[in-house]
């Protein structure tokens, strides 16, 4: 398994841990995504912003392989997933996704739905699990919720709950789905915190999001998505200051008043 | 969207002819596995020491068509019997169910009566039931109530499977989310309205493969009729096997039965496919 965090040693030529070849997925004739491209290196932190409806979930449901796609290749650690006779199993074991709707297992406690994954599709030991799920569980100041069913919990604790979740199987990929998106204002910051600590500790990063000021924080590229295709990618300095797409100069006016 | 009229990629041809393949030899793994399956179970059958006599007494052809005309008689009487009973059963269980769940002080004794019902109801076997309606009520001889045996056994199925029928959409209401019931009130519905416009139309979704169940064991209950002298399938198969000692009526009723479900099973299969098409696209 290769290892969450980078190496500062060797910034310089990474082979890309992700590589989206011409992707294009239609809905019966709504096609959602058309010829989308993307690559992303160990330790990138890649902010898909567009309006909704733009296919950005979508796009990340793609990635992890909860749709088949129609047209076009993803490259994830060299492989190409996208061919049928990859187990997707496999494949979603070293990815990690945490959607809007945190998604958490109502009948399971927190800390149970943190060792699931580990244990039932990893293998890891029951005691191993629960130290590794514990301590992310303490890292994330969830330790007093641990083991409570997560309806008793609010709203950010739930998906910082889920974060933990996804992080407890040690992905080399996260994608999030506009995870602050179902959470109150104040919330937000809570669960952007523990994001902006993984995107310090060099995780690779995949996100939807709507938070502007907190992708120009922690992206190294950033991705405007418009009627599924991707019509500017840069890194956040450019996109936000100065960007090349008439489109996307419109969008960023909106959103940011 | 895009400009130009898209034409499948070489990996996506590739792709789908792997997907193709994969299909085939799905395909012919499930036919092969099928046939061995069947055949062996066929061959163990045929190569038990008894078969010779067992196929004079259960398979003969003449027996099956000598009977056939009495026993599509009975199934159709069977089959009225099942939709009436059906009929009579789908609101009476929900009232009972709904009845369990008031919270008002006022309709205590409705929650106690619904309770004892579903309570007692459910232990006493269908048969006796059948039995004790089918017979005993006529013999009460009450003045303007009907003396027809097969009324009253199909009486008897309705109170028997409304208590089943009532736990499994208690079941269905009590698995859709407090959160639903609280957004219902929050938009100023009451109680009554609650439970029609929001819970039960989910419990409904949810429940419809053990209301098929129930359903399916009702049709095959409706067989318990013939306890009471009415001349259903089962009934006119008995006659017909007293008689001629021979068991192959069995065997047909059995077919007839098994029709009966066949279509009731599609039928929920494709309107749950329909609902979950419709309502869980692209859940996330
Ligand atoms: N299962 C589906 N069936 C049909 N259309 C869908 C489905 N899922 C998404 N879509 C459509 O795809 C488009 C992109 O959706 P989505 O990826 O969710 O956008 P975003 O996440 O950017 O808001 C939308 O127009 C949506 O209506
Ligand atoms: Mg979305």
């Amino acid at each position: 398994m290769t290892s969450l965090t980078k190496d500062p040693s060797q910034e310089v030529e990474l082979a890309p841990l992700l590589e989206v070849r011409s992707l294009r997925k239609a809905y019966g004739d709504r096609v959602v995504l058309d010829d989308v491209s993307l690559t992303v290196a160990p330790g990138d932190v890649v902010c898909l912003i567009g309006s909704s409806g733009s296919g950005k979930s979508t796009l990340l449901r793609c990635l992890d392989l909860l749709e088949t796609v129609d047209d076009g290749q993803i490259l994830f650690e060299g492989d190409d997933i996208t061919d049928p006779r990859v187990d997707a199993k496999r494949v979603r074991r070293r990815m990690g996704m945490v959607f809007q709707a945190y998604n958490l297992f109502p009948h399971l406690t927190v800390l149970e739905n943190c060792v699931l994954a580990p244990r039932r599709a990893h293998g890891l030991r029951s005691k191993a699990a629960r130290e590794r799920a514990l301590e992310l569980l303490e890292r994330f100041g969830l330790a007093e919720h641990a083991h409570k069913h997560p309806d008793r919990l609010s709203g950010g604790q739930q998906q910082r709950a889920a974060v933990v979740r996804a992080l407890c199987t040690e992905p080399t990929l996260l994608m999030l789905d506009e995870i602050t998106a179902a959470l109150d204002p104040e919330l937000v910051g809570e669960v952007l915190d523990i994001v902006r600590d993984l995107a310090a500790r060099g995780t690779t990063m995949v996100m939807a999001t709507h938070e502007m000021a907190f992708a120009r924080d922690v992206a190294t590229t950033v991705c405007f998505l418009e009627g599924g295709r991707i019509l500017e990618q840069a890194p956040p300095d450019v996109m936000f200051t100065d960007p090349a797409h008439p489109r996307t100069r419109a969008f960023l006016r909106r959103v940011l008043g | 969207m895009s400009d130009t009229i898209w034409t499948p990629s070489d990996v996506e041809l590739a792709r789908r002819a792997v997907r193709r393949r994969q299909r085939t030899v799905s395909l012919v793994i499930a036919t092969v596995m099928t046939a061995l399956v069947l055949g062996l179970l066929g061959l163990v059958l045929v190569l038990s020491p008894g078969w010779e006599r067992f196929s004079e007494t259960f398979l003969s052809w003449g027996d099956a068509r000598a009977s056939f005309a009495a026993i599509r008689d009975g199934i159709w009487l069977n089959i009225r019997l099942f939709l009436l009973c059906e009929l009579a059963i789908l609101p009476l269980a929900l009232l009972i169910a709904i009845g369990r769940g008031t919270r008002s002080p006022w309709l205590a004794p409705l929650r106690v009566v619904a309770v004892v019902y579903t309570d007692v109801v459910r232990g006493i076997p269908t048969i006796l039931l059948v039995v004790m309606l089918g017979f005993g009520v006529p013999a009460l001889q009450l003045q303007g109530l009907t003396n027809d045996r097969i009324f009253w056994a199909g009486v008897a199925l309705v109170i028997s499977y409304s208590a089943y029928v009532a736990e499994v959409f208690r079941a269905g209401i009590d698995s859709v989310h407090p959160s639903q019931v609280a957004s219902a009130q929050a938009l100023g519905l009451g109680h009554v309205r609650t439970l029609r416009h929001v819970v039960v139309p989910q419990a409904v979704r949810r429940i419809v493969p053990p209301l098929l169940n129930d359903f399916v064991s009702l049709q095959k209950d409706t067989a318990l009729v013939s306890a009471v002298g009415v001349f259903d399938a089962v009934f006119a198969a008995r006659d017909y096997t007293n008689y001629n000692f021979n068991y192959t009526p069995y065997l047909v009723v059995a077919g007839f039965f098994v029709l009966m479900t066949v279509p009731l099973a599609r039928l929920t299969d494709w309107l749950q496919a329909r609902v979950v098409a419709r309502e869980r696209a692209g859940a996330r």
